[in-house]
């Protein structure tokens, strides 16, 4: 018997090139999009080498005497309440909220998708379950749940990770989910399970690499979601605690003393909006490069 | 010879993206007679369904071009009138059928409101009851019970979607009919069933038709003229028993007929014809079927054929062009 | 269509019940337990086990969930507060109706800003009237409520001083929260609304109203708006989980006396019978607001209504 697997993978290795060639082309032709990865891309620099612009020490640096202080050129977004370096504090509370940002995206994301794809997959009655718990929890508005996860775990790394994740994995379930519904109808994975394949084989190599554009497209942009919304959390005082340098917090610290230093709300709040607009242009750039019908 | 419903000459149609230009519609020539059906066959991407919306002037406004040439209905020039002059062409003198059902209604509006609004875009003075009754009555035409007027499209099956289509199309009673591969989404049984109803009506109403599709089955049974359609090109034209029972064909047109399995004959094999169409941005020089064309001569791949007229049928095809070797002298003396 | 309604009023008590189920577990995994709360961290660990026996504290789990339904139901008790030491359930409703205010009026400016601009843009697609707004929404959608807020504060209170800046005290303090609240998610209504309305314009059954002859505002307003608003109404009603969310955050920020505020400033209290009584309330809004969502959509769209149909 001609093992079937391997001529296929060959061929689908062939179409996979070309395909990326073209989605990469369809990407570039969009400005926004491609500004975005520029942009996107020097932050991240900005971030890893972090060290090389400003040394960590700065961030936790206090200096009472020299404290609110305006920007000027040893201290470029200016000095808060504590007399600490804004930018080093800004550039490091960057690699907090990417860095949770990013853990909580790929896990909510895996967790996701798996049970999107038992649900689809098997149908049924393990499909109803999940689907009506999930309905259930999506019964919750997201930062109630969240909020009552920090109550009760603590609010730290960790235990914001898993908040985070708990409250963006509904998102890949319903998605992962249609999508296996789409394609377990499909004749080849009839073909596939006729020439013997198990169920894992088959939805790990025919299901899930042609989720894989929707699933790319919406992490992408939960991404800049989870930025926004770990934010929010730190502001509320349910995420990272002080002294972290994270930008929500630093909002939250600033409210009291906007009116006589405002840079305290402009560089913090600047950085959360760069980061999240590039990260959403190239996302939608993703999505019509992934999709060209939506464009026009 | 009788008068023409639609004459289109010389007409050119492109699709211009960003990237490239498809040359779908090169210079073709199409009439169709008062009360007669013209059949208009081809594989599919020949270019049929962008004559057809060029003809209802509805391409796709960004991409969309027509070139060149004239289409001619009742003696005007359709490409020459303002858009809202065209608005009342459409629907009421000359109306579409297209390929699929399932899509082509609205599935929030009942089919009675639908069939209704076709009525009363263009007989604005009618009062309410008025229109109900020709819906009534346009429903029955087609075999459906007029109570079903308050029913939505996705009430209804495939075959029925399509009378209703059908319905609405000729719910003004409009001179020219263009049907856009109307069975062809259907079940076999109901295919049947539905054309016989398009040439029942057809033939009370005395209505004129453009009948695409790329059944020559279909073409036998409901044509009066034929016309072949390739990358583009009328290759063959001529009325049906021309093309049916004709002694000389394009190669393509015999290629078509080659593809037809027969139920009767059990030996002949399948003769399909080798090759694929062009590709539309990059069409071949000289003759555009030359490279699938098994009785290619040099010629067809540097001369492009003109048209040789044997009466009702035209052949586009150095075959049956008499002044061939005076062109071949021609070229050799250059 | 009674069938319907009624399945999914049915459907409602089983949902709230696990939602219920879901907070009281998570809650459950707090350290620390009642009677030491509430009788302070000097007293006698005997009086301490006392009131927790009498508060059920040491009952199984499954007990103890039944036993605080039971108590919601019949006796409206939510328990006592932690730290006020009074009825959770006095302290909660007023200021749930105070969230109440904030969120649906947030949602009803979210509507009405979002929907008409994405129908416009999506009619008017590569022109400036699309162009312009599509971009704020897109700048919008990458601004947290929080910093909108910031920003508002510090422009109109600080700055110009033509807005209060904390409290509830006339129609004024309303404004800039519900701005807050509203905005972030108008800009997602206007996106969302636009790629609706783009979707329905491809469809054939707009080539077949054209093919009719109809001008080019029926083809638009009758034949695509009716199937391109279907979605967008479920989707409105989703968004009032944001808006929830922006409603805690506003009410923190503008110093509103509102649940979210309340569940917010309880945390750092330990006070769990408020958050936990807090949570579920406005979940049930929530699940009650997508049901009737819902029953409005079925209602709306004939595909679904036709099914349920007597």
């Amino acid at each position: 018997m001609v093992n079937m697997t391997s001529v296929e993978t060959e061929k689908d290795t062939f179409k996979k090139q070309s395909q990326f060639k073209e989605i990469w082309r369809r990407f570039k032709k969009n400005k926004g999009a491609v500004i975005g990865l520029i942009i996107l891309a020097a932050i991240l620099l900005v971030l890893i080498f972090a060290g090389a612009v400003v040394s960590y020490d700065m961030v936790a640096e206090q200096n009472l005497s020299g404290k609110l202080a305006s920007p000027s050129g040893e201290h470029l977004f200016g000095t808060d309440a504590y007399g600490r370096d804004v930018f080093a504090r800004v550039i490091y509370g960057g690699r907090t909220s990417l860095g949770i940002a990013v853990l909580a995206t790929i896990s909510s994301c895996i967790v996701g998708s798996a049970l999107g794809a038992i649900a689809g997959y098997f149908g049924g009655k393990v499909d109803s379950i999940i689907s009506r718990s999930l309905d259930i929890f999506m019964s919750i508005p997201d930062i109630l749940f969240t909020m009552a996860v920090v109550f009760a775990l603590g609010a730290n790394f960790k235990n914001l990770l898993i908040a985070l994740t708990l409250a963006y994995f509904t998102n890949y379930v319903k998605l992962v989910r249609s999508q296996v519904l789409n394609l377990a109808d499909l004749e080849y994975v009839e073909a596939a399970k006729a020439g013997g394949a198990s169920s894992a084989r088959i939805i790990m190599s025919h299901i899930i690499p042609n989720a894989m554009g929707v699933i790319i497209v919406n992490t992408t942009l939960n991404v800049s979601k989870i930025i926004l919304y770990e934010s929010t959390l730190s502001f509320l005082g349910l995420g990272m605690p002080p002294p972290a340098p994270e930008w929500g917090l630093m909002l939250a610290e600033a409210r009291e003393f906007m009116r006589t230093a405002p840079h305290l709300l402009i560089f913090p709040a600047g950085a959360i909006v760069l980061t999240a607009c590039s990260i959403n242009l190239m996302g939608d750039g993703l999505r019509d490069a992934l999709d060209p019908h939506l464009k026009s | 010879m009788s008068e023409m419903i639609l004459d289109i000459n010389d007409l050119k149609v492109v699709y211009k993206t960003d990237l490239e230009t498809v040359k779908a519609v090169n210079s073709i020539n199409l009439k169709i007679g008062k009360g007669k059906t013209l059949g208009l066959v081809g594989e599919t991407g020949a270019g049929k369904t962008t004559t057809a919306l060029s003809i209802m002037r509805l391409l796709p406004e960004r991409t969309g071009k027509i070139l060149e040439g004239s289409i001619e209905f009742d003696g005007k020039n359709l490409l020459d009138l303002l858009e809202e002059d065209m608005r009342k062409i459409r629907g009421d003198k000359i109306a579409m059928v297209f390929q699929d059902p399932m899509s082509s209604l609205n599935p929030v509006m009942t089919v009675g409101e639908q069939i209704g609004e076709s009525i009363l875009l263009h007989n604005e003075g009618l009062s309410k009851e008025e229109v109900d009754k020709l819906v009534e009555q346009k429903l029955s035409m087609v075999g459906i019970l007029p109570s079903r007027k308050i029913e939505y499209p996705h009430q209804f099956s495939g075959g029925m979607k399509q009378r209703v289509v059908i319905a609405m199309a000729l719910a003004c009673e409009p001179e020219l009919l263009i049907a856009d591969e109307p069975t062809t989404a259907l079940d076999v049984t109901i295919q049947a069933q539905v054309l016989m109803m398009i040439k029942e009506l057809r033939d009370s109403h005395g209505t004129s038709m453009l009948m695409i599709t790329h059944d020559l089955g279909i073409v036998a049974k409901v044509c009066d003229d034929v016309a072949v359609m390739y990358a583009g090109e009328i290759v063959e034209s001529g009325t049906v028993e021309d093309i049916f029972l004709g002694a000389n064909h394009h190669p393509y047109t015999e290629g078509l007929f080659g593809s037809i399995p027969n139920l009767v004959s059990k030996e002949r094999r399948l003769t399909p014809i080798l090759g694929l169409m062009p590709d539309p941005t990059n069409l071949p020089e000289g003759c555009v079927f030359a490279p699938r064309c098994k009785k290619r001569m040099e010629i067809c791949t540097k001369v492009h054929p003109e048209s040789t007229v044997l009466g009702t049928h035209e052949l586009r095809c150095h075959l049956f062009n008499k002044d061939i070797e005076k062109e071949m002298e021609v070229k050799d003396g250059n | 269509m009674y069938k319907y309604v009624i399945k999914r009023l049915l459907f409602l008590i089983p949902t709230v019940l696990g939602v219920i189920f879901i907070i009281y577990f998570v809650m459950g995994m707090t350290p620390g337990d009642p009677a030491r709360a509430l009788l302070g961290a000097s007293a006698p660990q005997a009086d301490v086990d006392a009131l927790n026996h009498e508060l059920g504290y040491d009952l199984p789990f499954l007990q103890k969930y039944v036993n605080y339904v039971k108590n919601i139901i019949v006796n409206r008790d939510f328990g006592t507060s932690y730290f006020t030491k009074q009825s959770v359930f006095d302290e909660i409703w007023p200021r749930y109706i105070v969230t109440l205010k904030l969120a649906f009026s947030g949602v009803f400016l979210s509507a009405i800003i979002g929907v008409p601009l994405g129908i416009y843009a999506a009619v008017k697609q590569y022109s400036l009237a699309d162009t312009i707004p599509s971009m704020f929404a897109f700048f919008f959608a990458a601004i947290p409520a929080f910093v909108l807020g910031m920003i508002l504060l510090f422009i109109f209170s600080l700055k110009l001083n033509w807005l209060p800046s904390y409290g509830l005290d006339s129609w004024k303090s309303y404004i800039m929260p519900i701005i807050t609240i509203a905005i972030p998610p108008a800009a997602q209504n206007m996106r969302f609304t636009k790629s609706s309305m783009l979707e329905s314009i491809r469809q054939d059954y707009v080539r077949t109203a054209r093919a009719k002859g109809a001008p080019e505002n029926i083809v638009i307003w009758k034949h695509t708006l009716k199937n391109a608003l279907l979605p967008v109404i479920t989707n409105i009603g989703l968004s009032l989980g944001v808006q929830i969310a922006g409603a805690v955050v506003a009410e923190k920020l503008f110093s509103i006396p509102g649940i979210g505020s309340l569940i917010v400033d309880r945390i750092t209290y330990k006070d769990e019978p408020v958050i936990i009584a807090g949570t579920i309330l406005i979940s049930i809004c929530f699940t009650l607001v997508m049901l009737i969502v819902d029953i409005i959509y079925a209602y709306v769209d004939p595909r679904i209504k036709s099914k349920y149909a007597s």
